[in-house]
């Protein structure tokens, strides 16, 4: 198979001391590549050093089949656009000098820009939305402002590929999502290949074709998110050793409450998951029971309460479950309720409920209103 | 939008080319003794006029230098800013000019001792090395501090340090000849010769082209190292070549006019805000114009305020230019609050 960009057995690190070795990346032209690793893992030290910023230690880069070492600076950033964390240095810069700095590569002795440039540098602004803002200030423009306008001068670059470094870390919601879907429309519109690191795994998992998974001394991953994201690989990446991650739902938690449980939680169907939340915010240990393993609560269940009575997905529940979820309750003091009501398949819960009430514990009714 | 800062940029030119031309004119005309125009308009179509030595061997020397040496400093200043990203940088505070005074007036004492003649390319080869010498300490000071305000404290420091050696060496050699070394050591655009000018304009000339020409890398190192370098910007030869640059121009000022404070800094800064942009490709001529205007402007007071005695440049190109610096750290402060 041909692959547009390759990184074969590359060392990246600074002043010769090797920081990761032996990585490999393969990418057909059009796909994006997610860096992920936790903090200081090494994520922009391989980004720093695909944009030839850092020398590689070893190993070779190619682009288009082409040895990137044998490419003219021009050249280069005719192929190669950045996006760094690092801010851009401007004076007296309005936003649509900032992207027009990308044509540096296109422009004469003089740095003069053409009627071209200029229509280029007009669509850039278009494509990511800042045309509105293209007479302010480049130094007095929000966060989430600049970002685009970093993405639009990098576009303005013309370039296959484009290296952003955490582009997405300051920005609100919105602009995250705006921001990442620019990508793929350029992507689509372009065949721009797009390699970046991202905090927001949830969105890694969503946007890239590739993830890389760094952790600081090594390549541990690289593959499809379908690979990556299997159920314990995250907490294993990260070391997470307080709260957890679900790679089914893309969802965390904070680290559950031990001990012995001193609530029990009738939930199921998403009516339990901010019970158990406000529970561990709380700081009490809990049961829950009984859920469906495909239940919305269960993955936040999973997490946070100290034991989970649960059953097989669309299969029934079984007596042996029931007698240990009615065990189980009966250690509790309290009791909570989250149902107003029980379905056909919920009738084991609703025996539950009656046992619950049979033994006089304390019932709080905690219903959600939709 | 487009036509009005072309316009803005067209108006601040003619601006800075009619200050220079009426600056030289009044450099030429006032003095101890006055010159009046006609004279020199008839003294330039080949007429006899009284006061003809005053005017070609004095004053039209002197008024060139300013001239040229002028926009030399602005431009070391503008260099430096932008090496350093830095707008408080420049060849004085940053003690380069102070480093080439110094070995400057050792070569003159050495030499005037055992009786050599100085010329300018001596003296502008060793205010080269002074330049060099303090630059040198400057860069290892930037990579220790990375903070502005220190950096600039470092360099007034090494300012301090050599100006004191120059003031021992000075004082030491008491010979009659090193007398002038006084007036020079505290910056001076006095008794220059057309052979100075001549030196000095071929320096600064082919200094101010090649700097012209490294403008547009220069526009990608100010938006910061590792954008210029995706750029395809050489870093290292642009940073190496912007230190020596910046030091030929200083060197070249303090060998022909001793050390001038302020007109590095407060030129460019000036001009920034006249032309509205810091584009290094208008900046470069811009500046190169304004630190000549500002020069001429000087040292006309210089020569008049308190005649028939001398003002140092110095003294007043700092009560015009420090309250700039003053000002530009005021607002960048300000900047940093609002933002």
């Amino acid at each position: 198979m041909k692959y547009y960009f390759r990184a074969e057995k590359m060392s990246v690190g600074y002043q010769k001391h090797p920081l990761i070795e032996n990585i490999e990346i393969a990418l057909q032209k059009g796909e994006i590549l997610t860096l992920i690793g936790p903090n200081g893992a090494g994520k922009s030290t391989i980004l720093k050093s695909i944009a030839r910023e850092l020398a590689l230690i070893c190993g070779t880069v190619y682009i288009d089949e082409k040895q990137m070492e044998t490419m003219s600076g021009q050249e280069l950033s005719k192929n190669l656009a950045v996006v760094f964390t690092e801010k851009l240095r401007s004076e007296m810069m309005t936003c649509e000098d900032v992207v027009a700095t990308g044509r540096y590569p296109y422009t004469g002795r003089f740095g003069i820009l053409s009627p071209k440039d200029h229509q280029v540098v007009k669509e850039a602004m278009e494509s990511v939305h800042v045309t509105a803002i293209k007479d302010q200030d480049f130094n007095r423009i929000s966060d989430g402002q600049r970002q685009r306008v970093m993405l639009a001068r990098a576009i303005a670059q013309e370039p296959e590929i484009i290296i952003l470094d955490e582009p997405t870390s300051y920005l609100d919601i919105r602009y995250k999502l705006e921001f990442l879907s620019v990508l793929q429309e350029m992507r689509k519109k372009k065949g721009l290949t797009v390699i970046m690191s991202l905090h927001e795994l949830e969105l890694a998992e969503k946007v890239s074709d590739k993830i890389l998974c760094v952790n600081g001394r090594y390549v541990d991953r690289f593959g499809k998110p379908e690979e990556i994201f299997v159920p314990g690989y995250i907490a294993e990446l990260f070391s997470l050793s307080s709260g957890s991650y679900d790679e089914i739902n893309g969802n965390m938690e904070l680290p559950a409450i031990k001990g012995d449980a001193e609530v029990f939680v009738i939930a199921g169907g998403g009516t339990g998951r901010n019970v158990y939340r406000r529970l561990q915010r709380n700081g009490i240990p809990f049961a829950t029971g009984i859920l469906f393993q495909n239940d919305l609560d269960y993955p936040a269940a999973k997490a946070l309460a100290t034991e989970v009575i649960c059953a097989e997905s669309f299969e029934p529940v079984t007596d042996r479950q029931l007698e240990l979820a009615k065990q189980r309750l009966q250690t509790c003091d309290n009791v909570i309720c989250t149902k107003d009501s029980f379905g056909t398949f919920e009738s084991a819960n609703q025996e539950l409920f009656e046992y619950a009430k049979q033994c006089k514990k304390q019932i709080e009714l905690s219903y959600q209103n939709e | 939008m487009k036509c009005d800062k072309k316009i803005r940029y067209l108006l601040a030119f003619c601006l800075l080319l009619a200050g220079t031309l009426i600056f030289i004119v009044l450099n030429v005309c006032i003095g101890t003794v006055a010159i009046p125009l006609e004279d020199i308009l008839a003294s330039i179509q080949g007429y006899a006029i009284q006061n003809e030595r005053i005017l070609w061997d004095i004053r039209m020397p002197r008024a060139v230098a300013a001239l040229v040496l002028g926009g030399a400093l602005a431009l070391a200043g503008y260099l430096l800013q932008t090496f350093f990203h830095n707008p408080i940088a420049g060849p004085f505070v940053l003690g380069i000019s102070s480093g080439a005074k110094m070995v400057v007036a050792l070569v003159m004492v050495f030499l005037m001792g055992r009786a050599f003649t100085v010329s300018s390319a001596i003296l502008i080869l060793a205010a080269f090395i002074g330049a060099m010498l303090s630059m040198g300490f400057v860069l290892v000071m930037s990579h220790k501090v990375n903070n502005m305000s220190m950096l600039v404290v470092a360099g007034v420091m090494i300012g301090y340090i050599c100006s004191a050696v120059t003031e021992l060496i000075v004082n030491f050699a008491s010979d009659a000849e090193i007398v002038n070394l006084h007036n020079w050591s505290k910056g001076s655009f006095s008794g220059m010769t057309w052979d100075h000018v001549a030196v000095m304009t071929g320096v600064v000339a082919v200094t101010g082209i090649i700097i012209f020409l490294l403008a547009k890398p220069l526009s990608a190192y100010q938006s910061g190292e590792s954008y210029a370098q995706n750029m395809g910007v050489n870093i290292r030869l642009l940073r190496m070549a912007l230190v020596v640059l910046s030091s030929i121009l200083s060197a070249c000022i303090v060998a022909f006019a001793g050390p001038i404070s302020f007109v590095g800094i407060a030129v460019p800064h000036l001009i920034r805000n006249l032309l509205g942009t810091a584009k290094p490709i208008l900046m470069i001529p811009a500046c190169f114009l304004g630190g000549s205007v500002f020069c001429l402007f000087c040292d006309l007071l210089a020569r008049t305020l308190s005649a028939p005695t001398e003002l140092s440049i110095s003294t007043v190109t700092a009560i015009f230019g420090a309250p700039v610096v003053i000002w530009i750290m005021v607002r960048r402060n300000r900047e940093k609050m609002a933002a």
